[in-house]
């Protein structure tokens, strides 16, 4: 089976500072990633190099999408082969509508009108599955949005673009225990919908604890110093990264910080 | 319905489309009192206002060239030719419109426009209307809106004169003097008591000739109690010689009369936009500036509100957008000459590729204008190194117990913005429009449906090209 995203090597500098030190990930089909790590290791920065965020330079190493090499790609055609971000401060966007900006998004990505009746049932729909109150749509895009809302907001994008890469940065932190039961359920339907394959970046396991999770990475330093099964998790939570840092390959870089 | 707003294009051709000169009738290039009076001969003028004309040309030579804003050097007015007549009477049917003329406003989408929205049209055509209408249920009501040529010779002569150019005298500023010389076309509108307009009426203002200038008058009325939106558009095909437009607009709102004024200008920018637009303001009356400024190549645009009676309200909403070669002076200005007035100023403004965009804003509270408020809002969004925003704001208070507050902002567009709206498909050219076009949405938020997607269109169009 082929992978769906295969990173060898990543390096990555923003502004002077390397953040990335040759990272290498992989992820299958139809497969649920978890990233974990103490702050400031380059996890966000792992998702928007994978992203394409231009403030982030690519300095080495590759990053394979559905055996393209994206590494070159611009955010936008990484969009339309399928990767999907969903932000940690989803940005406010006034003068363009939720419900706009979803229709447009998804003509963009499939280069065809959408009628608008077809569209407006499925946005109705899956608004509902996210406990959204329906006025949302019509709202200008994250503005004024609660921070609750504005995840929401993107586990709503994510379910109607139907990317087949979906990266998750901590969509679930700052979130109270009945919206995390939310999120986690729309990632549930996104994995029975559309098949997709996630990489998760958390803090907490909570929003784990309705998926079945394939593989989880430990990153530190820059570096992915450990990878596991969903136990690995788990271990996490109960020792902390410290620990873990200990006990990992002793050629790990990130040994001694 | 908003989401047609950005996902639809528009052809910049439609703007620039130029009409042959044929069979018009075009008066001799420069200003003497000769050309003065051969206008006046042309346009069957009353007496008093061919010598309302001369006068006026006298104050013109006597006064001197404004110096404190952008340069008008590039305007010379010995080749302006101030006077061009189409070849056709205002009709009041548009199959009655010339061909070429009448598929120039069908390419502007006026005839369109008043079938699904308006209550009236007027559509001028270089220095004459060339159609007017207004629907039935409108004149029942006793609503005028006529050409102000039909206006100085109808029923209502009376009411023209004793108003035309009274707010703006020809010796408030050379243009006006200009104006009030060679003034053609334009529309008189007159809303009686208590009378509510429910949807707007529009005057549509074309240049088609090359090296011209226009020079429309528009006087409205809105007396007691009544409420009137009129919505004033413009546009002209680009050549490479100046073209000229000093047009003056008169607004009386009477007692708890309410109006609203909409522009949207997107003159072609080889234009100098010298426009006077003024409103009097009577007791609990309300005047509501709405507009768009993203044509010309330099315009000096400061549409100016005198409340006078106690508790008149004055609000302007505007946003200017100077892109390559153009340089926008553009505010507003407001005179509290009462008690309990109030004035609101939102604008905001947008410099692109080399443009200036200048936020020139006056307000004067006068001793008598006790309890009054006034706040002045200004934002500017600079979309690259080369282009300038400056912010002129002046104040005059001669009044303790007044609430006045000015706040200014000045930014540019974020990449964090530009690379979330990326990250769901939208190329990078889409996300910037997308986050002006936000920007600007104090004034699309204000303005009917259609217009606000023009304006998006405008905007948009301004934004293709702006990337690498």
């Amino acid at each position: 089976m082929s992978n769906l995203l295969e990173v060898k090597n990543l390096h990555v500098r923003v502004e002077d500072k390397e953040i990335l030190q040759g990272v290498n990930l992989t992820i299958g089909e139809d497969e649920t990633h978890v990233l974990m790590g103490p702050n400031g290791t380059g996890k966000s920065t792992f998702g928007y190099a994978v992203t394409g965020n231009p403030s982030y330079t690519v300095t080495e190493g590759q990053i394979i999408f559905k055996g393209e090499d994206i590494t070159e790609l611009a955010v936008n055609e990484r969009a339309k082969r399928g990767i999907f971000l969903s932000f940690q401060n989803p940005l406010e966007v006034p003068g363009v509508t939720l419900s706009a900006f979803i229709r447009s998004a998804l003509e963009q990505k499939t280069g065809e009108r959408i009628r608008l009746f077809d569209f407006k049932k499925k946005l109705k729909e899956t608004m509902e599955l996210l406990n959204m109150d329906p006025s949302y749509a019509e709202r200008d895009l994250n503005v004024g949005f609660s921070g609750g809302e504005k995840k929401k907001a993107e586990i709503l994008q994510m379910l109607m673009l139907e990317p087949s890469l979906a990266i998750l940065d901590e969509t679930d932190s700052g979130l109270d225990v009945d919206a995390v039961k939310t999120v986690s359920n729309g990632i549930k339907i996104f994995k029975e919908r559309c098949k997709g394959s996630l990489l998760i970046i958390t803090h907490s396991t909570r929003i784990l604890e309705s998926l079945k999770v394939d593989v989880t990475h430990v990153m530190s330093g820059g570096y992915i110093v450990k990878e596991g099964g969903a136990d690995l998790v788990n271990q996490i939570n109960e020792c902390g990264f410290e620990s873990l840092c200990k006990n990992c390959n002793e050629n790990c870089p990130a040994r001694g910080n | 319905m908003s989401e047609k707003t950005y996902v639809e294009d528009i052809d910049r051709s439609v703007y620039d489309i130029k009409d042959a000169e044929i069979d018009n009738y075009r008066i001799e290039e420069g200003l003497t009192p000769d050309i003065v009076e051969k206008i006046s001969e042309e346009k069957n003028d009353p007496d008093w206002m061919r010598e309302f004309r001369l006068h006026s040309l006298d104050v013109y030579n006597k006064s001197i060239m404004p110096d404190w804003g952008p340069s008008i050097e590039g305007l010379d007015m010995d080749h302006i030719a101030t006077y061009v007549r189409p070849n056709t009477k205002m009709q009041g049917s548009w199959e009655d419109v010339p061909k070429d003329i009448k598929e120039t406003f069908e390419r502007l989408g006026i005839p369109e426009a008043e079938r699904k929205s308006l209550a009236g049209v007027g559509a001028q055509y270089d220095s004459e209307l060339v159609y007017h209408n207004v629907r039935a249920d409108v004149e029942a009501q006793g609503v005028v809106y006529t050409d102000m040529e039909s206006a100085l010779n109808g029923p209502y002569a009376d009411m023209v004169k004793e108003h035309f150019m009274k707010l703006v005298p020809p010796t408030d500023h050379k243009f006006a003097a200009l104006h009030g010389a060679v003034w053609s076309g334009g529309s008189f509108v007159y809303v009686p008591k208590g009378v509510h307009v429910s949807i707007p009426l529009q005057s549509y203002f074309r240049l088609n000739a090359k090296g011209a200038g226009q020079f429309e008058h528009t006087l409205i009325i809105v007396d007691e109690g009544a409420d009137l939106h009129f919505i004033e558009g413009c546009s002209a095909p680009k050549y490479n010689v100046a073209n000229l437009h000093a047009g003056c607009v008169e607004l009386y709102v009477k007692k708890n009369a309410k109006l609203r004024y909409s522009t949207i200008e997107n003159w072609s920018k080889n234009m100098y936009n010298l426009n006077t637009k003024r409103a009097i303001v009577e007791e609990g009356g309300t005047i509501e500036w709405v507009s768009g400024s993203f044509g010309s190549h330099v315009g000096y645009l400061y549409p100016s509100s005198i409340l006078v009676g106690r508790g008149a309200k004055m609000e302007f909403t505007g946003v200017t957008f100077a892109g390559e070669g153009q340089n926008l002076d553009t505010g507003a200005k407001v005179v509290h000459a009462a008690p309990e007035t109030t004035s609101y100023m939102n604008t905001r403004s947008i410099s692109k590729s080399g443009g200036i965009s200048t936020f020139r804003s006056s307000v004067e509270v006068r001793k008598n204008a006790h309890k009054s408020k006034a706040a002045v809002s200004c934002q500017s969004l600079m979309l690259d190194s080369q282009s300038r925003s400056d912010t002129i704001p002046a104040m005059d208070i001669r009044c303790r117990d007044v609430a006045v507050g000015h706040e200014a902002k000045i930014g540019s567009i974020s990449d964090d913005a530009v690379f979330y709206l990326m990250s769901r498909g939208m190329s990078e050219e889409e996300a910037r429009a997308l986050i002006v076009s936000g920007f600007a949405d104090n004034v699309s938020k204000e303005l009917p449906l259609e217009y606000a997607i023009e304006m998006n269109n405008l905007i948009r169009l301004e934004m293709v090209g702006s990337i690498g």
